[in-house]
This record gives structure tokens, C-alpha cells and sequence, in this order.
């Protein structure tokens, strides 16, 4: 008996379940999200041995949420840098996404409320997305493909009680912004979004990845994608930044929006395909009444901007993933859009 | 012996593999289960939905090949999205082989029913409507496949889009028959697409009855032979209610059929009646463009041997008036702006040889000659004929005969 206590308190009090890789990659998914084992507590706050937190320079916006971002590597495996695009992740690697809400933003710690966890798993067949709802006693998740609207009511940074009919997507919908040609790939983890401070100020993330050795190959200088919100970053870096990241999954020549001709990459060479002067194709109301997707130096003349600022429906860009605007985001679009000649 | 073995194996090769049905009803948690049962689909099953109205708060995607979508008749099963919260379309199908049928879809936010990148997509007896008449807050397309090829529209009923009733664009292989659009701003619009078959349909009350466009900076782009023949296209008067911006807002109410850019585009056996402008317009795009790789100019375009009546009395294009009044009132059944010069920025103007083949004459020329030319520059002629239709028509197209078996059974 006092062998096993001591046994315990070695290791760090209670006995920790390692992931189950396995499970994670069997042919159906998990019912609950608690099979996997990726958390270490039943309320999904205390990531397992061996999931890798990060941070990204200019993440995806969604109503507000807060993101806890998450990779899990199969023991003795690494990621391999890449140029372009997301990180070469091996066999079995999840990425794991807590999507949450503190009751107040002025009190980020405060009352964290999990609304759903998403994964990525990459199977031998290729990236599955899932997503598990949370329930309200915060004890378990679920798993929901079809969807689900959640009531999300919290107090803002400006002190505003706001109210959000969040929606969790479905499995077509992950996969909608996943796509690209015949594959589904993460978009956030590129190496150009990782090279930055992890939460903006600690160590860089490329630098201490490869240093634990769960990153290989990464050159002497690379690539990097802008922070949105850095002000002492041009505002044009910035906002294709963000373009990039909340637009550029669809609106790529591989993307769900290819067909529109407009191309959101941050270094899209073309000003049409970056919808400079660009007319509508296929906008429908959408477009407003508006001639040109941006217009330069005239926010308000900008399809666009106008299409990030709606939350009806069948106008608003982007089509799910949000259902309120968002006014940083729009604020530094317009910025961009203002700035230009 | 040989003869039962023989007829054992055709019984096998003729009786068709086990379809599953998924049944769906309309009532509570219709959003959850309908959707559940599209993303469980397997290849093969048919997802039946029972008649009744059901209510939708969000647009449903389909994502399973070889999945077949049926109601119980578009006066029957009714999707109904006017209390739609998300997403761009009522239905989003984006696996190939894939039939949607007897159904409808009402007040979709968006788009009514959109394929996006399926190789194989029947729409047959739909209807796909805006119930509170023409407005520009309705939906652009009715039903609208994109970069799609074996695209099947059949007994397709819509109304009230803002853009265009039925749209198939950057698609491949297109079939649109027996199909009925009705006060939306296009009825029909076929843009950026390669080989379409375009009959037995009814275009009425639409501002344009049929439109066949290009446009540039498009992944396809190009479009070229199709045939519009055996259309009944009339009194395409309605005011223009799309958005401002859109291609199709610039259609002027009056117009029949619609010929911008494109190559070998033939309109022939129609039935063009009472449309206030012209029966039959050929039209360079009009705006500025800097992509090199795009043709403005419509070539290789016959029109012949299509019945006329009551158009182009009152034209409400610009200069329209001034032009039908110095041809004696009426526009004839054809114009063509008459432009054959345009200029590529950075590059050398290009003249082309129209290869404008009308024998519906007379036609009206308005000579503009040069892409980009405001209408002021007009110097209106009519001429009997340009040019016989010598042209060899496109030829017909055929979908694959799976598709079609499966369209036509039950």
C-alpha cells in the first residue's frame, strides 16, 4: 500500500492516461470525446501528456470564441516543415480545438464555459474532422455531425452583454472550409502562422518545437504570416493576414470558392484575383449593390467589406463559422482598403 | 441447362442493386435528422423525404456520392427556409453522381439548390421559389451547378430569383430541358460553360429570358457550344430587381434571348414572342478587363429559324427608343452591337472575323466596332441578311445513360 502511494505521488498524484492513438484512429469515431483520452481531466481544461499548446499569429474569427489550440503527435514522431501550406503532420497526428467562452471578456480566466471541441485527425486516408458538444455541467462532450445551434450570452471587452446563437458546424461544413482540391487539410497550423511567440510572448513556437524535436527541418529564416494585430506591422500585411486566414481556405484556386475568381491568399500576385477592381460573378444580393469587390481607397464602395459586416445570411462572408461581425476585423479591413491608391 | 443459367444471369444483371431508403418526415428536429441522414448516406441510398412542409433554421449539404434526394412531388415536399439562419444555400451538394427530385425549396436566404465541383448532378421535377414575389432580397439562383460536368436540369420550375432562375456556370456538359422559369431576373443563364443543350423550356415574365455569358478572371472561362432551340421565350418584361453590381443587373427589361461573348452559340426553333426589346441581342461584355486569356466578343454565332412576334415595340435599353424610332419603330428580331476590335491592356488590338451568322433578318447593327464603346457611339444599319447560317451546329449533347435511366425512373 505505501509502495503504490509512493508509487503515485512519483509520478504526480493521480495516475495519467495516456492518449489513445488508436482510438483516435479507428474506423468510427468516438461517441464521447472522453474515449481519446486527450484531456486529463473530465472537463476538458487540463490537456493530456503530450498535446503540444500553440498560439497563431492571426487566427480564424469565430463569434468571439475563445480557442485553446492543441496538436497530439504519436510518440516518437514530428511534424516537417513546409514552405507552404500546413505543416507535414505524420500518421495519427489530431489537432484538437476548445472552442469557449469566458462570462466575462474583462475576466478572460473567469467562469470559462466550453462550448465544443473539434479535431482533426489524420488518418491513413487523410484528415477526418469531428466535433463534440459540450455539455452544461462540463463533464463530457458529444459527438454532433449534424450540427447543432448553442445560446452563448457573455459580457464583451467593451462591458456589452452580448448574445450569440452560435452555431457548430456540421460535418460538411468542416469540411467545406477544409478542402482543398481532393483533400481535407488543417488551415491554421502553417508554419508561417506558428512563427511567432507562442500567446504572443512567449518563446517562438517554430524555435521550441524543433528544440523538443517535434518539428524537423525548419530553415534559417522562415516564412512568416503577419500578426493581425500588431500595430507595428503595415496594415496591408495585416489585413492580408487576415484575409488570409478567414477567407483564404474557400477563396483559393483548390478552395470551396474557387469558382468566384477571387483569391485571398496573402501573397496572391494578381490585384483582380485579390478583388481589386474585381466585379461579381456570382454574388447575387450579396454584392450589395456594389460594383467591385474592393474598391481602392473606399471601404464603403467594397463588396467585400460590406459582405464581412452583414450577419444575414446568404450576404454575409464568411457563409457559417460566424454569425455576428467582427469589428476588429472589419476595422482593419476598412484600414487596408482606405490606405489604398 | 444453358437456357435457365442464361436467363438467371440476365435477371441478375438486370435487377438493380439494393437501394437503401433513408425515410425522413417533416416535424421536430427536422434540421438535425434531415441533415443526419445526408451526411449518412452511403453510395447508392436514397434519402425520401415524406411529404409535408419542413421548417429548416440552417441550409443542409450533401457530400456522398450517388445518393438520390427525393420528395413526394414539388407541390408536396416542401423545403422551407424562411427562417434560414446560415449558410449561402437551402441545399449544397458537392459529391458527384447525385439526383435531386421531386421536391421544393422556398425562400432559400441564398441560393435554392447548388452543386459545387459534381460530376454527375440531376436536378428533375423541382420547384425552387421565392413566395413573396419578385424582390431584390430574394435568393440569386434558383437551382445553380458550378464547376460541375454531366449536369442534368429537367421539369425544373423557378421563380423570383434576383439573378438568374436557372444558372449553370463554368460547368461541362449541360442539358437543361423541359424546365420553366418565371420572374426571376434571368430566367436561364448559361455562363462560362462548355457544350449545353438548351430546349423545350419556357422562359416568361423573367427581365431576360435566356442568357448565354462569359466573363473574365475565371478558372473557366470561354464558353462556347451551345444550342438554345425549341424554347418558348416570352414576354421577358419585368422590371430589373437584381442588385446593382451583378452581370445580370445590367440586362435590360424586354430582352428574349441574350448572346454575350462566347463561341459557337446557336439559337435556332425558338419560339420569341413579345418581348419588349430584342428578341435576339449579340454583345460584346462591356466592361474594362485586364485578363489576357478572355475573348469579349461573341464568334461563330448562328441564329436562324426562330419564330417571331410582338418584340421589340418598346426597347428599354439605353438609346433603345431613339433607335427603334429611326428604324421605322419597332426593332427588328436581331440586334448585334457590332463590335469586333478589342485591346487586351499591355497588349496589341485584336480585330476578329465575327463570324455573326443571322438569317433572321433583318438585323440591326449598331456598329459600335470597338469593345468598350458607350451606346451614344451607335450608327444603327439594318441589313436583311448578314450572313447565311452555314455554320455546323455543335453537336448534340449526351449524358451518360445511367444518368439519364436514372432521371426518368421514379
Amino acid at each position: 500500500m505505501k509502495r503504490v502511494l509512493l508509487a503515485l505521488l512519483l509520478i504526480g498524484a493521480a495516475p495519467v492516461r495516456p492518449v489513445d492513438g488508436a482510438r483516435l484512429l479507428a474506423e468510427d469515431p468516438a461517441p464521447l470525446l472522453s474515449a481519446y483520452g486527450l484531456f486529463a481531466d473530465t472537463a476538458g481544461r487540463v490537456p493530456a501528456p503530450g498535446l503540444i499548446r500553440y498560439t497563431l499569429n492571426t487566427p480564424l474569427f469565430s463569434d468571439y470564441a475563445e480557442k485553446f489550440r492543441y496538436v497530439w503527435m504519436p510518440a516518437g514522431t514530428a511534424a516537417a516543415y513546409t514552405e507552404k501550406g500546413v505543416l507535414e503532420f505524420p500518421i495519427g497526428t489530431t489537432i484538437v480545438k476548445n472552442f469557449a467562452y469566458p462570462a466575462d471578456f474583462r475576466s478572460p480566466g473567469v467562469g470559462v464555459h466550453l462550448i465544443e471541441t473539434r479535431l482533426l485527425v489524420r488518418k491513413t486516408s487523410g484528415w477526418v474532422p469531428l466535433s463534440y458538444v459540450w455539455n452544461a455541467a462540463q463533464t463530457e462532450a458529444v459527438l454532433k455531425r449534424a450540427g447543432v445551434r448553442v445560446a452563448v450570452a457573455f459580457t464583451d471587452a467593451g462591458g456589452t452583454a452580448r448574445q450569440i446563437d452560435y452555431a457548430v458546424p456540421n460535418t460538411n461544413q468542416c469540411k467545406q472550409c477544409h478542402q482543398q482540391g481532393d483533400d481535407v487539410t488543417p488551415i491554421g497550423p502553417t508554419a508561417g502562422n506558428l512563427n511567432g511567440e507562442f500567446g504572443g510572448n512567449g518563446a517562438n513556437q517554430l524555435v521550441a518545437w524543433s528544440a523538443a524535436g517535434h518539428l524537423t527541418g525548419v530553415p534559417a529564416n522562415p516564412t512568416k504570416l503577419a500578426r493581425w494585430d500588431d500595430p507595428s506591422t503595415p496594415v496591408a500585411d495585416r489585413a492580408r493576414a487576415y484575409l488570409d486566414v478567414n477567407c483564404g481556405h474557400c477563396h483559393s484556386r483548390a478552395g470551396f470558392a474557387s469558382n468566384s475568381g477571387l483569391y485571398l491568399q496573402h501573397d496572391e500576385p494578381d490585384p483582380a484575383h485579390q478583388g481589386i477592381g474585381k466585379r461579381p460573378v456570382a454574388a447575387g444580393r450579396g454584392s450589395g449593390g456594389l460594383l467591385f469587390a474592393i474598391a481602392p481607397g473606399d471601404p464603403d464602395a467594397s463588396i467585400l467589406l460590406h459582405r464581412m459586416e452583414s450577419d444575414e445570411p446568404g450576404v454575409m462572408m464568411p457563409q457559417f463559422g460566424r454569425t455576428v461581425p467582427h469589428a476588429e476585423g472589419v476595422a482593419l479591413v476598412r484600414a487596408y482598403i482606405a490606405g489604398m491608391k | 441447362m444453358l437456357k435457365p443459367v442464361l436467363l438467371l444471369a440476365a435477371a441478375l444483371i438486370a435487377a438493380p442493386a439494393m437501394t437503401r431508403i433513408i425515410a425522413v418526415t417533416p416535424g421536430a428536429d427536422v434540421q438535425e435528422r434531415l441533415q443526419t441522414a445526408l451526411i449518412d448516406a452511403k453510395p447508392g441510398d436514397r434519402v425520401q423525404l415524406a411529404a409535408g412542409r419542413y421548417v429548416l433554421t440552417d441550409g443542409l449539404s450533401l457530400d456522398v456520392a450517388n445518393v438520390t434526394v427525393a420528395g413526394a412531388g414539388p407541390g408536396k415536399t416542401i423545403l422551407d427556409f424562411t427562417g434560414q439562419k446560415g449558410e449561402g444555400e437551402g441545399l449544397i451538394v458537392t459529391s458527384d453522381n447525385v439526383l435531386v427530385r421531386d421536391l421544393a425549396v422556398e425562400n432559400a436566404k441564398g441560393n435554392g439548390i447548388k452543386s459545387k465541383g459534381s460530376d454527375g448532378i440531376s436536378f428533375v421535377n423541382l420547384r425552387v421559389e421565392w413566395t413573396g414575389g419578385p424582390k431584390s432580397t430574394n435568393g440569386a439562383y434558383g437551382v445553380y451547378p458550378v464547376s460541375s460536368k454531366h449536369v442534368l436540369i429537367d421539369k425544373v420550375f423557378v421563380k423570383g430569383a434576383s439573378d438568374a432562375g436557372i444558372y449553370v456556370g463554368q460547368s461541362q456538359q449541360i442539358i437543361v430541358r423541359n424546365s420553366r422559369a418565371e420572374g426571376n431576373v434571368a430566367g436561364i443563364e448559361i455562363e462560362n460553360s462548355y457544350n449545353a443543350d438548351v430546349f423545350d423550356n419556357i422562359a416568361t415574365g423573367n427581365t431576360g429570358g435566356i442568357l448565354v455569358f462569359d466573363l473574365p478572371d475565371l478558372p473557366q472561362q470561354g464558353g462556347h457550344s451551345i444550342r438554345l432551340f425549341h424554347n418558348a421565350v416570352t414576354a421577358n418584361n419585368h422590371p430589373n430587381f437584381a442588385g446593382v453590381g451583378n452581370i445580370v443587373a445590367s440586362v435590360p427589361p424586354g430582352t428574349g434571348v441574350m448572346v454575350m461573348a462566347n463561341r459557337n452559340v446557336h439559337v435556332f426553333d425558338n419560339d420569341i414572342k413579345d418581348n419588349g426589346g430584342n428578341a435576339v441581342v449579340l454583345a460584346a461584355y462591356t466592361q474594362k478587363f485586364t485578363d489576357k486569356s478572355y475573348n469579349p466578343l461573341p464568334r461563330d454565332i448562328a441564329v436562324r429559324g426562330n419564330r417571331y412576334a410582338g418584340n421589340g415595340a418598346a426597347p428599354k435599353f439605353p438609346g433603345g427608343a431613339q433607335i427603334a424610332a429611326a428604324v421605322g419603330g419597332t426593332l427588328p428580331p436581331v440586334m448585334w452591337d457590332g463590335i469586333t476590335t478589342f485591346t487586351v491592356p499591355g497588349g496589341a488590338a485584336t480585330t476578329a472575323a465575327n463570324g455573326i451568322f443571322v438569317n433572321d433578318g433583318p438585323l440591326l447593327n449598331l456598329n459600335l466596332k470597338t469593345q468598350g464603346a458607350p451606346p451614344t457611339a451607335a450608327r444603327p444599319e439594318v441589313s436583311n441578311v448578314l450572313a447565311m447560317a452555314t455554320l455546323p451546329e455543335p453537336t448534340k449533347i449526351i449524358l451518360p445513360a445511367a444518368q439519364e435511366a436514372r432521371a426518368k425512373a421514379k
